[in-house]
């Protein structure tokens, strides 16, 4: 049994719930209290990784990302890599595929907060950005959670994109979903059968953690 | 510094279109039926909204002037605003929401001890009570050093012995404070004893008859008790 593809699995959902607050609780913010034009423009090309095939926004990462690609021509410079086939292209596709999956939970939750709280701390003399460090983050820590918690869950199953971004490169590319395909294609019904009940009881070890927060919140 | 206000905004049946002043040291009470438009007067004052038209001042400060297009945001407006119901950050104990934004720690302790909820400093305020609540919500706005307070019927969730106490200590609070206060209300007695000048807003507009009015009745209604319980 060859453990690496649930190394890498675990290392990208990991890096994913991680590194996805920081680009979607911003967002989620400024879609939740924000008034400005074009606010509903933003609202669906957040949203649309939730729709689209993941072949489709596989291919358009791929050619975003790629030699000729805005992002891959910067991030080839930068490092001297290639962005595709690579465990950054991937984790970058990831954290772009997780987006609306984690920004429509904090959305929620920044929208259930009492706004007589951010009224009191622009009374109290804090600035935007100190309002949603101080009052808004610290008040939506659960949503927050249970948005990470979830995007991890999300990672973990990843198929689609990953293979389009990344394809197959052993102890790189090659997640626990690829692994699976890959097992049922050569007919190894045997290692297909054990990868899947591993990650079915983590799955629902993930949804279990969430439901306990939500009762809590 | 004294307030001046002379502002106009519409409202959904009424035009608001108030002028007054209130100087240093006074506090005014502002009464009036529900939905008068009080509250919407203190967010103006407060910056939380923008006036149609008309200015807000402090001093030789202009905050809100729609003439010369300004407009201070409610942040930089240093003032203390307590309202109805508490807003104290429930992520924090009550000394952080006292200190949040305190311009001298040591006037925190001072803050709590003069208000009496020293003892509660470690709490959340989800684990006091109501009336303490207000207690630890004035501290947190005065220990900001604020040059205005505004008090949005901050009494009205409390219960008849923890409203007439703060009612008391908030009189003696205001012959410290060299600072306008304006505090909104919908009760007569609270504006009669707190008020060092009663502003009547009625359908968003200064109503010195709305004022009289109610006060007659309520000595009619006074009186027609008194009669009742010598029958």
């Amino acid at each position: 049994m060859n453990w690496e593809p649930f190394y890498l699995s675990t290392k990208l959902a990991f890096w994913t719930m991680v590194l996805i607050p920081v680009l979607a609780a911003p967002i989620a913010c400024l879609l939740a209290y924000g008034r400005f034009a074009g606010k509903s423009v933003v609202d669906a090309l957040v949203s649309l990784p939730m729709v689209l095939p993941p072949t489709v926004l596989g291919f358009g990462l791929l050619v975003v990302m790629g030699p000729r690609g805005v992002a891959g021509m910067f991030w080839e410079n930068m490092t001297g890599n290639r962005l595709v086939f690579s465990f950054a292209g991937i984790l970058l596709a990831s954290l772009v595929f997780n987006l609306p999956f984690a920004v429509q939970p904090l959305r929620a939750s920044f929208e259930k907060l009492d706004p007589r709280l951010l009224e009191s701390a622009a009374i109290l003399g804090l600035s935007p950005t100190q309002t949603f460090l101080r009052v808004i983050l610290p008040n939506c820590i659960g949503g927050l959670t249970a948005a990470s918690i979830l995007v991890f869950a999300h990672s973990l199953g990843e198929f689609g994109v990953i293979l389009m971004v990344g394809g197959s490169i052993p102890g790189e590319t090659r997640v626990a979903s690829i692994a699976i395909f890959e097992a049922v294609e050569a007919l190894r019904y045997d290692d297909a059968f054990l990868l899947s009940t591993i990650l079915v009881p983590v799955s629902f070890m993930v949804l279990f953690i969430i439901n306990k927060i939500n009762e809590r919140r | 510094m004294t307030l001046t206000v002379a502002v106009r905004k519409q409202l959904s049946h009424f035009c608001l279109d108030v002028n007054f002043q209130c100087k240093p040291g006074s506090l005014t009470a502002v009464v009036g039926p529900s939905g008068a438009g009080k509250t919407t007067l203190i967010r103006i004052i407060a910056g939380l909204e923008k006036p149609d038209s008309g200015r807000v001042c402090l001093g030789d400060e202009c905050w809100a002037d729609t003439d010369s297009k300004v407009f201070v945001h409610a942040r930089k407006r240093r003032l203390g605003l307590v309202f109805q119901e508490y807003t104290l950050f429930p992520h924090l104990n009550v000394r952080k929401n006292v200190a949040f934004a305190a311009t001298d720690p040591d006037r925190v302790d001072e803050l709590m001890t003069m208000f009496g909820i020293h003892h509660l400093q470690d709490k959340r305020p989800t684990a006091i009570s109501g009336g303490e609540r207000q207690r630890a919500a004035f501290c947190q706005a005065l220990a900001r050093d604020p040059v205005l307070l505004l008090l949005d019927e901050p009494f009205s969730a409390l219960d008849a012995g923890t409203r007439r106490s703060l009612r008391h200590e908030l009189r003696d609070l205001k012959n410290d404070l060299d600072i306008p206060i304006l505090h909104v209300t919908h009760d007569l007695e609270e504006a009669q004893f707190l008020g060092d000048s009663i502003l009547a807003v009625d359908n968003g507009t200064v109503s010195p008859d709305w004022f009289g009015c109610q006060i007659r009745s309520s000595f009619a209604m006074h009186n027609q008790t008194l009669q009742e319980n010598s029958l």
